[in-house]
Formats: structure tokens, sequence, C-alpha cells
């Protein structure tokens, strides 16, 4: 719109295009967003607890004062706190997240080694959720105010309403336990090597290593953590997407269409459902988000040894170290998600660009 | 990704109260301005709200959410009379499946089970119901001033906001109720300044329509004060949306509450909570009504707050109810 009248007229300095303009904003916003981020896992991990250096010590060595006091020392908690602060930037920097005050291992490497998991199980819940909420949202839409809408309403917002983690424990009880329809815990079943590992995600490299049966196998396990961590998203998409498509619904150009005579299948899919769908994909990178949380509550009863069982471990033991590098990881990403969404709206809607 | 600043309004004159909402499908609909348009309907919105929620509870969601909701009330209210046993007693056989004895079991501890869940009621629901009012309050009285203000007071807060909303809920609680140390006290800090900023956004939206508005100038005009003006003229124009939003985000209390205990970060044992009762419930695999009743509980009580906000949210002014809805699922 605006883009070609100022570069014409101000010859001194061409004004960015509107696309690159608006990449640059969302991106300049990412990197302060992530930078508050550091702020924040610092001063919890430094500032709030009462003393930082018996909550890293742990109860055995808190109790001797000279321990705890070389431990101030050596972790800089004498020094100022902007020091203290540009300290631990630095470290994070060199993807140094600290030590486990648990196991002593490396809180970096351990998130490394568990969070392809996590990907796996999230994008299996992701993949579940946008198919079942979409269709689910658009035949309420259309269907609105019978009995189909009231039914698809009710069970969404149940979807909702339901703690991930009990779900999670009723379905691995009913399915695995009682039915035997599903593998029991973990990724894999216990005898089944993992295959050769390029992406971490077992599904993915059992097929580009040709192992079929342990493709099969890791699917078969990955199927019911997928559909419970998804049920929530599955409400939340279904709401949005109902409404969405109501937005669009009475709008002129759907009317226009209507007119023409166009069948209702073209209506329904090539107007309404592309015009819905813009907003819909905002709610996707929240929908992301919270997968990232339902992980952390559902990973521990199907024993997946991903970000949410780690996370888990290390918030029952009070693994601070632990809990701050998990926070951390998931709000970069989220955030990292969230860039992405603003980037995908701003191709597919030129008026997000000028604002 | 935040309201656009220049929300002009069409004159939110008291009168209009009284009209029908009329403008209701104009260009409300486009999906691109979205955020942060609920602008006249501020000024409509108390009367209508007024006239409207009892209609609005009249669905059969809203009916079946505040029957339920009642039901809980009662049971926290009577829980000593009604409990069979002593929730912390350990004075049964450990693990034993509903029965005559035990209407719901007993846990590892050889605790009534039923007597436990019954009793958590008692905290779970005044402590959500606390945690909603007072991220309330914060969050409309900061949203309220960013709105208000402007500048640099409005950079701040929001760009606080912004941080917040920067993290998934849970993993934000989590972290902030890890570093205060377990505790329902803590888990209830947690919880408040994770969900101040849903407020601050609506309010901030709400405010800086209205402050514009004529009513609000000729209050300044008279001179009132900035709090005068936004405590009388202009927060009885914001509050239903509030409200609302405080009525939808009971139940998310809630569950982040109950997630909170399930990963040991809220209330301490023994004292009985739905969250860690599934969480106990997840080491005995076999037993599974210790982790299945609790869950229930949780269920229907969340089921019911998101059933009663549901219906309310349909009743506001559909511009309004999507600066609400924003801030919700």
């Amino acid at each position: 719109m605006s883009a070609q009248a100022p570069a014409g007229q101000r010859l001194r300095r061409a004004p960015l295009p509107p696309l690159a303009r608006y990449i640059l904003i969302r991106l300049g916003i990412s990197a302060l967003l992530i930078f508050g981020v550091t702020v924040v896992t610092f001063l919890l991990t430094n500032l709030v607890p009462a003393d930082p250096a018996q909550a890293i010590l742990g109860d055995r060595a808190a109790g001797n004062p000279e321990i705890v006091e070389r431990t101030r020392q050596e972790l800089g908690l004498d020094k100022p706190l902007i020091v203290q602060y540009f300290t631990y930037l630095g470290n994070l920097l060199q993807g140094d997240l600290g030590v486990s005050n648990q196991t002593r291992q490396p809180v970096a490497q351990s998130i490394a080694n568990v969070f392809p998991a996590s990907i796996e199980l999230g994008l299996g819940a992701i993949l579940i959720s946008v198919v079942l909420g979409l269709i689910l949202g658009l035949v309420s839409a259309l269907k609105r105010n019978t009995a189909v809408d009231h039914a698809i309403r009710a069970i969404s917002l149940i979807g909702i309403s339901a703690p991930t983690f009990w779900i999670a424990t009723v379905a691995y009880f009913v399915f695995f336990f009682k039915l035997r329809a599903v593998p029991g815990a973990g990724r894999l079943d216990p005898w089944l090597q993992p295959p050769p590992k390029v992406t971490g995600l077992y599904t993915v490299d059992a097929l580009a290593a040709g192992q079929w049966p342990v493709f099969v196998n890791a699917l078969s396990h990955l199927v019911l953590p997928s559909i419970v961590l998804s049920l929530f998203t599955i409400g939340l998409l279904t709401r949005f997407s109902r409404s969405s498509v109501l937005d669009v619904v009475g709008l002129d150009y759907v009317t226009a269409a209507r007119a023409k005579g166009l069948p209702p299948r073209t209506v329904i899919f090539g107007y309404i459902f592309r015009g819905a769908l813009v907003p819909i994909i905002t709610v996707v990178g929240l929908a992301f988000g919270s997968l990232l949380s339902g992980a952390v509550l559902t990973e521990t009863v199907f024993a997946w040894n991903g970000l949410g069982q780690y996370a888990y471990r290390g918030a029952t033991k009070l693994d601070l170290p632990v809990i701050m590098g998990v926070g951390l990881v998931i709000g970069i990403v989220y955030i990292g998600i969230n860039f992405l969404v603003d980037l995908i709206y701003g191709f597919i809607d030129p008026r997000v660009r000028v604002r | 990704m935040s309201a656009p600043r220049e929300t002009r309004t069409t004159g939110p004159n008291p009168l209009h109260g009284s009209q029908p909402a009329d403008g209701t499908a104009d260009g409300a609909a486009l999906p691109g301005n979205a955020p942060g348009a609920g602008a006249d309907a501020v000024a409509r919105g108390i009367p209508r709200w007024r006239l409207r929620v009892p209609t609005a509870l009249r669905t059969p969601l809203g009916i079946v959410g505040g029957a339920i909701i009642a039901v809980w009330v009662l049971i926290a209210l009577f829980a000593p009379i009604l409990c069979p046993a002593d929730p912390l007693a350990q004075a049964f056989p450990r693990l034993q499946p509903p029965g005559p004895g035990n209407l719901l079991g007993t846990d590892e501890l050889g605790r009534d089970v039923l007597s436990r869940v019954l009793s958590a009621a008692r905290t779970t629901l005044p402590v959500a119901v606390l945690v909603v009012l007072a991220s309330m309050l914060a969050g409309s009285i900061l949203g309220a001033v960013a709105g208000y203000f402007g500048k640099f007071v409005d950079e701040v807060i929001m760009r606080l906001a912004d941080l917040v909303f920067a993290f998934p809920t849970i993993i934000l609680a989590m972290v902030i109720a890890a570093a205060l140390g377990p505790g329902l006290k803590n888990a209830v800090v947690a919880i408040l300044l994770v969900s101040w900023p849903s407020y601050a956004r609506v309010a901030r939206s709400l405010v800086m329509s209205a402050r514009s508005s004529e009513y609000v100038v000729a209050g300044r005009l008279l001179g009132f004060s900035a709090p005068r003006s936004l405590a009388v003229d202009i927060a009885p124009n914001v509050a239903s949306p509030l409200l609302v939003l405080g009525t939808l985000s009971v139940g998310e209390a809630i569950l982040t509450m109950a997630g909170l205990s399930f990963l040991s970060l809220g209330a301490v044992p023994p004292t009985p909570d739905w969250g860690a009762m599934v969480s106990e419930g997840v080491a005995n695999f076999s037993a599974w009504w210790i982790a299945l009743f609790p869950g229930l509980a949780i269920l229907t009580v969340v089921m019911a707050f998101n059933f009663i906000g549901d219906s309310l949210r349909d009743a506001l002014d559909p511009r309004t109810a999507r600066t609400v809805g924003e801030q919700t699922s």
C-alpha cells in the first residue's frame, strides 16, 4: 500500500519494503523478549531463593558455613548484581546452563539429550490437534446452534477443563493396564535398540535407517501420549476456529460467492475456510505453548524421557538449575515459535505489515 | 501484539445504553484488526450486562455450571460434616479399593480418599477465587494506569506483561514457585504473577478508548484528578468485561494450581490437595481410585467455571468479547 509512494519521493533514504520492516521489527521484539527471559531466570535463580548458595549446595553441605562461603565466592555472589548477570549471560551464550544439584550433570547437555523426545511428542500432538480442531471447529460453526454444535462445544469445553496429567493417568490405566491396547511406558519396548541418532526422533530415525519394526514400535508408543496431550489443544483450536469461521461466514465476499452459484463445497473450503485460516494460525502458536506445558505435566505418567520428565524430576527434587534451564529453553522456544507465527502471518495477511 | 493505540470511539454516550446493540456486524468481523476493538462497546456494556446476566446464565451450559459450582460450594462449606473420616488420619488399611467401608477407597497411607477429596475443596475453591480476584484487581489497576497515562508508564507496564506472555503459563508459574520454595502461599504468589497481564491488557484497551469519550473528558475539564477520573468515570464502564474474564479465569487458576501441586510445588503434604493426590496416584498405578476421584473433582469444578464464563462471554458485546476472548481460550 504505502510501499511505492514514499520511495519515489524521497531519494535520500528509501524506506524498507513493509514486509522487511515488519520482519525486522518482529525480530527485534523477539530478541528483546529473549533478553527479558534471561533476566527473569537470572533473578529467580540468584535473587529470590533465600540463599542461592545454599539452594545450589543442597541440604548436606549447606550446614557448613565455610563451604557456603566458598561457594558464594565461586559463584560470584559477592560481586554486584549487574556483574553477576553478565557472567550469567556469558555462560548462557556458551551454552552453560549450570549443573544439576542432584545428578551433577550439566543441565544444557541433559536438555539437549531429552529435547528430541519432547519434539517428537509435540509434533504428534500438534498434528492431531490441528487436523481435528479445525474440522470440529468448521463443522461446529457451519452447523451453528444445532445439536452437533452444542455437542462439539461441550466436548471442547471439557477438553480444556480436564487436567492433562490426570487424563494421562486415566488413559494409561485404561488403555495399557486394563485393555493392553497400547504398549507400555517409554518411547520403545525395552528390548529394542533405539535407531542410530540423526534427528533424535525415533520414528524419523528408524525410517531413515530402514528399521521398519523399530518404526512401528516407536509409533505405537507415540500414539497414546500424543492423543492425550492433544486433547487440550483440540479444545482450544476447535473453539477458536469456530469463532473464526463464524466471523467470516457473514462477510460480503462469502455471500457474493454463494450468489454466484458456486457449489457449497467450493464456498466452504475456497472462501470461508481460507478466510478463517489467518487468525487460526496465531492460535497454533499458542497451542504449541500449551503443548510444551502439557508435556511437562504428562511425560512423567508415560515415562516419556523428554523435557517434561526432566522438569518433573527437577521440580520434585527442587533442583533449581534444572528447573531454570527448562524454563529458559521453553521460554526461548516459545518466543521462537511466536516469531514464526508472526512471520507466516505477515506473509499471508499484508495488512498486519503496516502497523 | 498490542491493541491499536488510536482506537476512536463513536462517543459512548450513556444514553446509548438503552438502545439495542446495532453496530455488531460493522467491521467487527475483519479478522486482521481484531485486537482491542472493544471501543464503544464499553459504554453500552454496563447496562446490557446488568440486563443480560440472568438471561446469559439461562443457557443450558450456564445452568449446569451454576449447579455444579453450587454443589461444590456446599461441599466446601460442610466438608467437616460430610467427611466420613478425618482426611489426615491414617486410620484404615492401606490401598483399599472403593467399597462399603471407604466409598472411594484409601490411599497408600491408609487415609480415606473421599474425605480427602471433599476437604480439598475447602482450600482449592476459596484460594482459586481469591487468586483470581487479586490478580484481577492488580492487573486491572496496572492496565488502567497504563491505558490512562500512556507514554512511559504504559511502555513499562505493558513490556512487563509481554515478558510474562513470553512463557507458557504453567512453565513460568513452575519457575517462580520453585524459586520461592514449595507451599500453597508461594504457589498463589506464582499464579498471581503469571495471571495479572491478561487483565492488564484488557483493562488497558478498554480504558484507552474510554478516556477519550466525552463524559471522561468532561470530568477532566471539571478538574477531576486522574484517580478520581479513573475510579468514578471510567471504572464502572470497563468493569463488566473484566469480571467476565475473571470468571473465565477461575477454572484456569484451579488448573494451574493443580499442575503446581502435581509437580509438588503446591500445598505441602499432608494437606489434602487434588493435584497432589493425582500425583500420588501416578506412583501407585494399580490403585486407580487414588488418582481418578481427585481428578474428577478438578474436572468438574473447572468445567463448571468454564461453562459459566463461556455463557457470560456470549452475553457481552461481540467486540468486547473478542478483547476478553483473546486473553483466554
